[in-house]
């Protein structure tokens, strides 16, 4: 409160995901055993499948609580504060912090983690949602394994395992698939999980101050983007991947030339997110807001919110607003209309 | 009432921590500093309790500080040494109780009791026990987990008897008499239970979370940290704080994070989140500065008097320490 932010001291958590046998725990070594001079504390929920002795690994129970807010999808990981507050006792130990979660975890609890408890705000800053897919079980998990969809709609990197095991059509389609669930997230193919540390730590997918630095991924690829103002073409097959439509899980995106009115939008968002909230998993956002100089940011996990003002519009930029939803059953028609309609 | 109206500053001592004040206390006379980094510093020495880990918690037990580590074991220190008294092979020790002899500690879900005897027995909690407090009277341990806390008889093989409350409770606290159980909340509140028929008792209205209660000597206050001031509740009738408004005592503009009620008056002392330390007398809200703040030094993490109340130890997260001599 009294005490400034001080972002840059906070210690980076990486949440890694990924349905059973995904291969998590192949990433997690490869990040541990590669040369990398940093120090990791691992939160696990299976000891003795880490081969790295020389790392801080923490046990965990993942026991997820509902906080008394009122708040129906307001869950946490209490564990897990638990387990920042005594790693902090080791201050000065270990760099950063992962978080790996069991293969039906939910991912949203150990988000929420984040926004939530007020002293792991203080200590550390979610750093990115990692989920890693069996490029050739995910299309059928995808089918009969919900969990295996949220922890794709939720992630900020997909590593999408075992690509030699797959033929190049099969690989296009499981892309497609994740796709059509989460067009936002950046996606690494790998065997063996042998993607760069840099691809999946220190990503700052949470950070306010990232959004602008993430925007050209933000913008460009965004498939189901059907709103006709915004001069860029129905790009969908500009991976050359087949366009999916999963039936439950979609991302909605809006764009409106100029500013809204900040008296319209912050009411509308805050609804949405209120109401549409067990539904929306993850939302982003980075609107002008009529008379305001700078950017308003946000992002959003379920009923959360977080945004502030951003850098000022720049001379010669172009004054838009631009909002990104990706969730379960999400009427497009009517957030887009929502969106439009706080239009200054 | 917001300065403080008089200065005890020249009867503070520096002592030398060096690294995150993780609690302090009084061995017999001798200032003991509980060390994140495993140690316990003693006048002139410092006994290494736990070579391998950093100290989650700590608790006096006598002459005796207990701590428990993330290297999953409980020892007590005294100016003879560190003993280990149990070994929970890695898991951390996330809470303790002491009572004459007898200790309780917790590591996720399993709670121990060990009487003065050295008999340990245990018992599952539902879920990972955060706050253990043991009952003045009986051989009984309050255990604080999400929904509620269990009174546990170690030596009965009953079902505990659960007091219930939908949240998750961190720290548990039994007042002096026996009367009152209160732990703090996940959700920057107290909970308290009259423990002759369970009544329910809810304190809120905390910025932040509480993690410090410290009960007046004669039960009738219960004080807190978790505020811009040390909120005070007050105890004394059979309802406790019900339908009453807390006092509120050494209000800043600065979160208060360490209290300790002084052993033999009617005053606490106050540690905040700039390391400034203050006595404030609970009877008119008087405050006495202990130490002023220092931007460098963190917030204050540990606070404690000697049994006569002559003396006070502080120290911060940034690894300050003093030592308060009062005046004659």
């Amino acid at each position: 409160m009294s005490e400034p932010e001080r972002a840059s001291e906070k210690t980076p958590v990486t949440v890694l995901t990924g349905y059973l046998g995904a291969g998590k725990t192949t990433l997690l070594n490869r990040i541990l055993s590669e040369p990398h001079g940093k120090r990791y504390a691992v939160i696990v929920n299976e000891f003795g499948e880490i081969g790295i002795d020389n790392e801080l690994v923490v046990g965990a129970d993942e026991e997820v609580f509902e906080m008394n807010n009122g708040c129906i999808c307001c869950t946490v990981r209490g564990d897990l504060i638990r387990i920042i507050e005594g790693l902090m006792r080791r201050k000065g130990k270990f760099d950063a912090i992962i978080v790996e979660t069991t293969g039906l975890a939910d991912p949203a609890p150990v988000a929420q983690t984040f926004f939530v408890d007020e002293d792991v705000r203080a200590l550390s800053r979610l750093d990115a949602v990692v989920t890693v897919a069996d490029a050739k079980w995910l299309s059928q998990r995808l089918r009969d394994a919900p969990e295996a969809k949220n922890q794709i709609a939720f992630a900020d990197v997909i590593v999408l395992n075992k690509i030699d095991l797959v033929t190049p059509a099969e690989l296009a389609e499981v892309e497609g698939r994740i796709r059509a669930i989460n067009p936002y997230a950046t996606l690494h193919k790998a065997t063996k999980c042998d993607v760069a540390i840099a691809d999946v730590l220190e990503r700052r997918a949470f950070d306010l101050d990232r959004i602008l630095e993430i925007e050209p991924e933000f913008l460009t690829v965004d498939e189901h983007d059907h709103d006709h103002h915004h001069g860029h073409d129905h790009d969908h097959h500009h991976h050359g991947l087949k366009h999916y439509h999963d039936e439950d899980m979609q991302s909605v995106s809006a764009r409106l030339d100029g500013d809204v009115d900040p008296n319209k939008f912050m009411p509308w968002i805050n609804n949405l997110t209120q109401v549409q909230g067990p539904k929306i998993l993850r939302c982003k956002g980075i609107v002008a807001i009529k008379g305001d100089p700078k950017r308003f940011v946000f992002q959003g996990v379920h009923m959360m919110l977080d945004g502030e003002p951003q850098r000022e519009w720049r001379d010669g930029e172009k004054r838009e607003s631009k909002v990104v939803f990706i969730g379960r059953d999400l009427d497009e028609d009517e957030i887009r209309a929502g969106f439009l309609a706080c239009a200054a | 009432m917001t300065e403080p109206t008089n200065s005890l500053t020249a009867h503070v001592a520096p002592l030398d921590a060096g690294e995150h004040v993780a609690a302090a206390a009084f061995l017999g006379d001798e200032p003991a500093l509980a060390l994140a980094g495993g140690a316990i510093k003693l006048s002139g020495r410092d006994v290494v309790a736990h070579p391998e880990g950093a100290i989650l918690c700590a608790v006096l037990d006598g002459d005796r500080l207990i701590t428990g580590g993330d290297d999953g074991r409980v020892v007590a220190t005294s100016a003879a040494g560190a003993e280990e008294i149990a070994d929970e092979k890695g898991k951390w020790i996330d809470a303790l109780a002491a009572r004459d002899g007898a200790l309780g500690w917790s590591a996720g879900k399993t709670v121990s009791a060990r009487d003065a005897k050295g008999a340990t027995k245990t018992w599952e909690a539902p879920t990972t026990a955060r706050g253990l407090a043991f009952l003045p009277k009986g051989y009984r341990l309050a255990c604080a987990h999400y929904n509620g806390v269990s009174l546990w008889f170690p030596n009965a093989d009953a079902t505990p008897q659960v007091m219930e409350w939908k949240g998750s409770h961190l720290d548990a606290s039994v007042s002096p008499d026996g009367r009152f159980l209160v732990t703090s909340m996940q959700e920057n509140a107290l909970h308290g239970w009259r423990l002759s028929d369970g009544r329910n008792m809810r304190m809120t209205g905390y910025p932040s979370k509480t993690r410090s209660l410290s009960w007046s000597h004669d039960g009738h206050w219960l004080a807190t940290s978790g505020a811009e001031a040390c909120v005070v509740w007050p105890f004394k009738e059979k309802d406790g704080p019900m339908g009453k408004p807390p006092r509120e005592c050494g209000v800043r503009p600065l979160r208060v994070t360490q209290v300790a009620c002084h052993p033999r008056a009617l005053v606490v002392a106050i540690g905040y989140a700039d390391g400034l330390v203050m006595l404030c007398r609970l009877g008119d809200g008087a405050e006495i500065l202990v130490r002023d703040a220092s931007s460098s030094d963190g917030a204050i993490s540990a606070l404690a008097w000697d049994k006569q109340g002559a003396r006070l130890v502080f120290g911060t997260e940034a690894g300050r320490a003093g030592l308060l001599t009062l005046p004659a």
